[in-house]
């Protein structure tokens, strides 16, 4: 076994996008912003979930606590203050949402100001609509363990979402939008019934290349997942633990 | 955007798991276990058509410390040739950018669940005896294990023993090995994260010290490793190992305990648990030959080095050891008295 054995071949491996960590705390407001947008798209569901959840906040003062947490967060560079090495930066945004939410006055503050957030649209309706279809018990009083679990499935539900969009796109733009329509009827239907004969039968498709279809864009799915969840970490290590816990490595 | 269900984020998740085996020999077949590092997988090898265990990594890429860690795992495997190590086939990095290696596909049971089985304790010792054989080579080669215990070891259906997962393996830099010349410069620094492992009650552990990294398991690492001295280890720190193995063969425990439920060991195999598992490394056996030559000399009744005996346990041994003939004797005389009686009367 030589050094060329266990090195990726060909381009198929980009290299990695930067750590949004890295991007926010550099000079040029360009890669800040774009790094801050990353960081928005993937958490501004899981933050608005939470705040409704933990802090049973009605929709409307949610959704102003959701804008103002990242607007604070440009504005006050929370992230410079992120240590990779003492937490997940998951871990450190939820704490950094309960501080904000416990200070509300000054959030509320920040809203008249009208602080400028990254240019990510926030569904609210649609995520208010999912918050609704979250199985919980609404009497429940949350506890730690709770919090963090509560959490952590949020961000996962995000950013499997965000690759899935991903994974939509690039079926587009290479012209496999039939291996995504397969996909989103087997994976993410995730209906129990239907088999990979019913698919082929469905698209008149032989059931070998139903099994590769899939087989690809779980693949891509896969890669780009943890390519968007590299993005979000600050360190090799935080990854190796996030990708653990977004992909349920641990549990199993 | 669509909303994932919590059962399409589980589709999702189980359809990621799966490694992309496109452009191997390989089929994949079932998963057999879950470690630290990665996945264990049944697969088939096509051009051979044989099964194997294939072993990947969780994450891609082929420069990370896991990545590394299972690199020069399977390059130490592939140096250790072996009856009880398991052998290597073939490694590298799969379409999906992740690192595995294939090795032989062991079907057996692990040693915690295969003496569960094994009542007689000169079986065990025989058992212990063959582990200790792949030891002894290993360092021989100037490899250190530094996580010997029973979920480690598998044994065959015929008996045979296999040392498995060599993922934590210290390279000695002053053997007369080859192994040191396929394995990675760093390989005896250890700065790398570990992660929980599911095999049981013990668990595989990392800690960062002042020293270095501790990895190991409780109850089975010894202290200086668990001190994180990595730079101190050597065959003694496997010999430490070796002891709790034993102990736990012997009693179902890793430590000396008196609890109940658990039987007394015998004196000679107690002190040589006690020797293997000294406190301090200059204290315990200077080798595994030593270690199993206790061992071997115990299961032929002679006196073990570990324990000086008292004239009552040497006659005792005596006994044991002569028992048929002090038997045939002691008939002898007895039938001798008998007829001699009946020939006085």
């Amino acid at each position: 076994m030589t050094e060329e054995d266990f090195q990726p071949g060909g381009d198929r491996f980009p290299p990695t996008r930067r750590s949004v960590i890295e991007a926010a705390r550099s000079i040029d407001a360009e890669e800040r912003e774009r790094a801050l947008e990353a960081l928005c798209a993937a958490y501004w569901k899981p933050v608005y979930k939470y705040v409704r959840w933990r802090w049973k906040r009605p929709a409307e003062a949610a959704q102003d606590l959701t804008q103002g947490f990242f607007a604070e967060l440009l504005e006050r560079g929370l992230l410079d203050n992120f240590d990779s090495k003492k937490s997940r930066l998951r871990t450190y945004l939820r704490i950094c949402v309960d501080s904000f939410v416990m200070n509300e006055d000054k959030a509320a503050r920040r809203q008249k100001r009208g602080g400028s957030i990254p240019h990510v649209a926030l569904d609210f309706a649609a995520a208010e609509d999912e918050f609704g279809a979250t199985v919980m018990d609404p009497a429940s009083i949350p506890s730690p363990e709770s919090l963090e679990e509560f959490f952590e499935k949020e961000w996962v539900r995000s950013l499997f979402t965000l690759a899935v969009e991903d994974l939509r796109e690039l079926c587009k733009q290479r012209e496999r939008t039939r291996t995504f329509r397969l996909f989103e009827a087997y994976d993410l239907e995730a209906n129990e019934k239907i088999s990979y004969e019913q698919l082929s039968n469905d698209y008149g498709l032989p059931v070998t290349d139903v099994t590769n279809a899939l087989a690809w864009a779980r693949r891509e799915f896969r890669k780009i997942a943890l390519d968007r969840l590299r993005e979000l970490c600050g360190s090799e290590e935080e990854f190796h633990r996030e990708a653990r816990a977004a992909f349920g490595w641990d549990a199993k | 955007m669509k909303f994932l269900s919590d059962s399409a984020l589980e589709r999702l998740r189980e359809g990621a798991e799966a490694p992309d085996l496109a452009g191997t020999r390989y089929r994949l077949l079932d998963r057999i276990a879950r470690g630290g590092m990665g996945v264990v997988y049944a697969a088939e090898d096509e051009n051979l058509q044989r099964r194997v265990a294939l072993k990947v990594l969780d994450v891609p890429g082929s420069d990370g410390d896991l990545a590394n860690r299972l690199i020069r795992e399977a390059r130490v495997l592939a140096a250790l040739e072996h009856p009880g190590i398991v052998p290597v086939h073939d490694g590298g990095t799969l379409a999906d950018g992740r690192v595995f290696y294939t090795m032989k596909f062991v079907e057996g049971r692990r040693l915690d669940k295969y003496i569960e089985s094994v009542i007689s304790i000169p079986d065990r010792l025989r058992l212990f005896l063959r582990i200790c054989d792949a030891v002894a080579f290993a360092h021989a080669r100037g490899v250190l294990h530094r996580d010997l215990k029973p979920a480690n070891i598998m044994v065959g259906p015929f008996g045979e023993v296999l040392v498995m997962d060599w993922g934590l393996a210290k390279i000695l830099r002053s053997a007369d090995s080859n192994v040191a010349r396929v394995a990675d410069p760093e390989a005896t620094i250890f700065e790398k994260p570990n992660q929980p492992s599911t095999d049981g009650n013990t668990t595989e552990i990392s800690v960062v010290t002042g020293h270095g990294t501790v990895m190991g398991t409780p109850g089975y690492m010894s202290p200086e490793q668990a001190r994180g001295d990595i730079e101190y280890l050597d065959a003694r720190s496997d010999i430490f190992s070796l002891g709790a193995l034993l102990r736990f063969l012997l009693t179902g425990k890793p430590e000396d305990t008196t609890a109940p439920g658990i039987s007394r060991l015998d004196k000679s195999l107690a002190a040589i648990c006690a020797k293997s598992m000294a406190a301090s490394p200059a204290e315990r056996y200077p080798n595994v030959q030593e270690m199993a030559l206790d061992i071997s000399r115990y299961l032929v009744v002679l006196a073990v080095g570990a324990h000086r005996e008292s004239i009552f346990e040497k006659g005792i041994r005596f006994y044991r050891r002569y028992r048929f003939f002090i038997l045939l004797i002691a008939a002898y005389l007895a039938m001798r008295v008998l007829i001699l009686l009946f020939m006085h009367r």
